[in-house]
């Protein structure tokens, strides 16, 4: 009465990580076990007898460097990953499946036990061989097979007598081999289960976290995903996409790598000094989002795009500012009153919609923007069924608005060229081991950012509190998330 | 400079249902027409329609995909190692581990970085999600999830909560507190109900929506307070295994990689399918880099030193960097330009299941499988896809 496992299917279909094991399989270790061209071998001496076709570790990591063109470190990790899979076995310490670079021997594993095959890897298998082991030589057992040899003797003790005697066959079977073919055998059959039952404590790379729920390599395809495909899907693809030509693209791409290179970490130096290196956080001090005077390095991230000014809350408090000079801030607040809509909590927001119409939209609005025709009417059509993107068309109006004209002159502005004029410039730390070392031992923890923002909504708080209520300081406390600090009041129109 | 062409999105009243939301432009019998994302799914279920069969849909399909492969191939006038040859070339690296973090009882399966760019939080097969100073080493806080297998993790953009989710098929978003003492899971937020495990999950920009991806193949955005869905992504065939967001000006799109070997871009207004990549079953090992805008493939990074799967990318801030965490417990490190590898690290002693880079660029943190998580430091991109390889 055999149980068949029928979930686990370890074809590989269902271990989809897996399907790289056929690769490896067929083509790196037929070349690796060519005799004139692979990996060289030799004797394996055991007391009486020597067993041909043994290998070192020097030589699979030098071979592998060798054919692939790596270095040799990188020879030592694929060799490990062929070892951790179990098509090469370490002959000494065999319950440590890595490859030693020197002169540690090992041995090709049989096809027949390779990870890939069709089979899988069945418990009770696994009771045959132990109790095999067993009537060999009472006591080989180690601890942690001794304790699965009992596991599975109490769970599998209905068919306690076919394991039992499928071991006599097998230990009968191999008493009739010759000598050297039962050692390399039982080292095959061995290295075998380390592999697939790993000792405890060591890492298993049979192990391929969880199955899929839908077969990845299935032909068969739901009617219902067809319909989805052909009528839906892909003539929308064909037709509403704008494409661009590759050259325009790429040329994009190129120079926006090209502008951010000198800003990043890990293609030039981080000024003062990167604090994940030297433990010295000055970097992170000097750009906290609400620092008075920025860095060089920040502010010329500003010029590079509008959306690089409006994401850091440093410019965008300079934009801000800049806006306050020029009596034109109301579309800086409307966007983010749109963005808070569209980012916000579900309830409450046909309120936050109404709200925000009434102060930039209606007409005679205490803060009035300026928006087409038609805009302005799809939109009021819109706020009769109010949903988070109803604004959306006049956010993108009022965007395009700051990007194309604001911005411009915000770079030429007074007031940029002030912060740029007072931003400083950090020189490059540098340490010596010694303070190196006590930099370490003086790691602190950060202002935790539950604390940060408790502090924001008592500095929000007071300030509502404080004034009369106005109508600009409930958009203020619109603005984004409670980060920024609120926008000083415009002037009274 | 970052000049992304915007979608028209039409808003107004379905054809179908005249309730007005979102809508999605879709083709029915060669008639264009704007059906709400509800009465899509609803007319996808129906069945086939009269006069058609699955071969007759299949062959429909083909040939759709291949009029979508002439029109993509229209505009491809350059390569990008063409262009690329022109830059100079990176100077080697040296990237050093500079903290281990250890604590986790069993594998680490995903984690995520906090805006301060510095905390960190990462969930465990154990079924505990840490949330680190990964400067100071210092545990802030721990959760103990229901369920082992937490495949997902993410930290809220103010810093203040957490979502996280696998095999019990929800997200929760936890606060968190300074208190130590206090039992986060007290407060926890059931926020997104899949029928099958969470594969991935993501604060938009604000604390208040989370957009998760599900082994139900389907992807869905939250809003957190009330646990209302929003909006639900359908299309993909098999199990999502990952999603990221656009960092464009609307921030309106994200992407979306699944076990049918497709990465979709969905419009997270509408729910529509905005553009679709399929990778080949042949080239199982290796990362691709798609443009958007010129809607096709442009790099393939691999190595026939590389047997295994990529797991995890991320993008370098310059854009310049990609890492890659891959099964056989390295991460390899490419230059996206010129498309050759700059670098390897290695440390792991199992598969590498998630990289990223801090919000500022200054470091890679790499989780893995060895029960450990790594930062690590040397001395983000509009129009960018990357599809690795769906093993």
């Amino acid at each position: 009465m055999t149980i068949k496992n029928a979930m686990r299917d370890h074809g590989q279909r269902y271990r989809p990580r897996m399907a790289c094991l056929k690769k490896v399989g067929s083509a790196v270790l037929l070349e690796m076990q060519d005799p004139k061209t692979g990996v060289k071998s030799q004797l394996q001496r055991l007391v009486i007898t020597t067993i041909p076709h043994a290998i070192t570790g020097e030589d699979i990591v030098a071979w592998l460097a060798n054919k692939f063109n790596i270095s040799a470190e990188e020879g030592r990790s694929l060799g490990t990953m062929l070892v951790a899979l179990g098509y090469i076995y370490p002959l000494q310490d065999h319950k440590r499946l890595v490859v030693k670079p020197d002169a540690s021997l090992y041995r090709f594993q049989t096809p027949y036990f390779w990870p890939a095959q069709q089979w899988p890897v069945e418990d009770t298998d696994y009771a045959i061989y132990l109790a095999k082991r067993n009537i060999r030589k009472k006591g080989i057992l180690e601890l942690y097979e001794q304790e699965q040899y009992n596991h599975l003797h109490k769970w599998m003790n209905h068919k306690w007598d076919f394991i039992v005697m499928q071991a006599k066959e097998q230990y009968r079977a191999g008493k009739e081999r010759k000598k050297p073919d039962r050692a390399v055998f039982d080292c095959q059959e061995r290295a075998y289960w380390v592999v697939h039952r790993p000792p405890p404590g060591t890492v298993s790379g049979m192990d391929y976290g969880l199955d899929r729920l839908i077969d990845p390599n299935a032909e068969e395809v739901t009617e219902t995903d067809l319909i989805f495909l052909t009528f839906l899907w892909l003539p929308s693809l064909s037709c509403f996409l704008p494409r661009v030509k590759s050259s325009v693209s790429i040329g994009a791409l190129v120079k926006f790598v090209t502008t951010h290179k000198n800003h990043d970490p890990f293609l030039a130096q981080c000024l003062p000094s990167n604090p994940w290196v030297t433990d010295d956080v000055s970097y992170w001090t000097l750009n906290m989002a609400n620092v008075e005077i920025p860095t060089k390095m920040r502010v010329e991230r500003w010029t590079f795009s509008f959306v690089e000014l409006l994401e850091d809350p440093r410019g965008r408090d300079d934009f801000r500012f800049f806006l306050k000079k020029e009596f034109s801030g109301e579309n800086l607040a409307f966007w983010e009153g749109c963005e808070d809509l569209k980012w916000g909590a579900a309830a409450g927001m046909s309120e936050k919609a109404q709200h925000i119409y009434k102060t930039f939209l209606a007409r005679g609005a205490p803060r009035w923007i300026n928006i087409d025709g038609t805009t302005m009417e799809a939109t009021v059509r819109g706020l009769k069924h109010p949903h988070r993107y109803v604004l959306d068309a006049a956010q993108t109006h009022i965007f395009m608005l700051m990007k194309k004209d604001s911005y411009g002159r915000y770079l030429k502005s007074q007031v940029f060229k002030d912060t740029t004029k007072n931003a400083i410039n950090p020189e490059e730390q540098k340490f010596t081991d010694a303070q190196l070392d006590q930099n370490a031992r003086n790691r602190r923890p950060s202002l935790s950012p539950i604390a940060i923002r408790q502090m924001e909504l008592e500095q929000k708080a007071k300030l509502a509190a404080s004034g009369p209520v106005d109508i600009t300081q409930v958009m203020s406390k619109l603005s984004k998330q409670g980060k920024d600090a609120p926008p000083p009041p415009p002037p009274k129109k | 400079m970052c000049d992304q062409t915007f979608m028209a999105i039409t808003f107004g009243p379905c054809d179908n249902c005249s309730t007005t939301s979102p809508l999605m432009n879709i083709y029915i019998k060669n008639e264009p027409t704007n059906y709400c994302s509800f009465c899509v799914e609803m007319m996808a279920c129906q069945g086939l329609l009269k006069g058609e069969t699955l071969a007759s849909l299949k062959n429909e399909s083909e040939s759709l995909k291949k009029k979508l492969e002439e029109e993509r191939a229209k505009l491809h006038d350059v390569e990008l190692h063409q262009v690329a040859e022109k830059i100079e070339v990176v100077s080697a690296l040296s990237i050093k581990t500079r903290r281990v973090l250890k604590g986790h009882g069993n594998k680490v399966l995903c984690m995520d970085w906090c805006k301060d760019k510095r905390r960190l939080v990462s969930s465990s097969q154990d079924g505990k999600v840490i949330v680190w100073d990964g400067f100071t080493l210092n545990k802030e806080h721990a959760v103990p999830m229901p369920c082992t297998w937490v495949m997902a993790c993410a930290y809220a953009p103010s810093g203040c909560a957490i979502a996280c989710g696998g095999l019990d098929n929800k997200c929760s978003v936890y606060p968190l507190s300074l208190d130590k003492n206090e039992n986060l899971a007290a407060k926890k937020k059931s926020v997104a109900m899949h029928t099958n495990y969470l594969s991935g999950c993501t604060f938009t920009n604000s604390d208040m929506q989370i957009l998760t991806s599900s082994g139900d193949g389907t992807c869905a955005l939250w809003d957190v307070e009330s646990g209302q869905l929003l909006q639900s992504f359908h299309g993909h065939t098999a199990d999502v295994l990952s999603l990221d967001l656009a960092p464009s000006e609307t921030g309106n799109t994200f992407v979306s990689g699944g076990c049918d070997k497709k990465a979709n871009v969905w419009d997270m207004r509408s729910g529509q399918n905005v553009q679709s990549f399929e990778t080949h079953e042949s080239d199982i090992n290796c990362c691709r880099l798609y443009d958007l805008r010129a809607d096709r493939e442009v790099a393939v990074y691999q190595k026939d030193s590389i047997i295994f799967g990529v797991s995890s990318l991320d993008f370098s801030l310059s854009g310049r960097l990609l890492f890659g965490g891959y099964n056989d417990y390295t991460i390899n490190i490419w230059d996206v330009l010129k498309g050759n590898r700059v670098s390897m690290l290695f440390g792991h002693e199992n598969r590498v299941s998630t990289v990223k880079v801090s919000p500022d660029g200054t470091s890679v943190c790499s989780a893995s499988w060895d029960n450990t998580l790594r930062v690590s430091r040397a001395l983000g991109m509009p129009w960018l896809l990357v599809l690795y390889s769906l093993t």
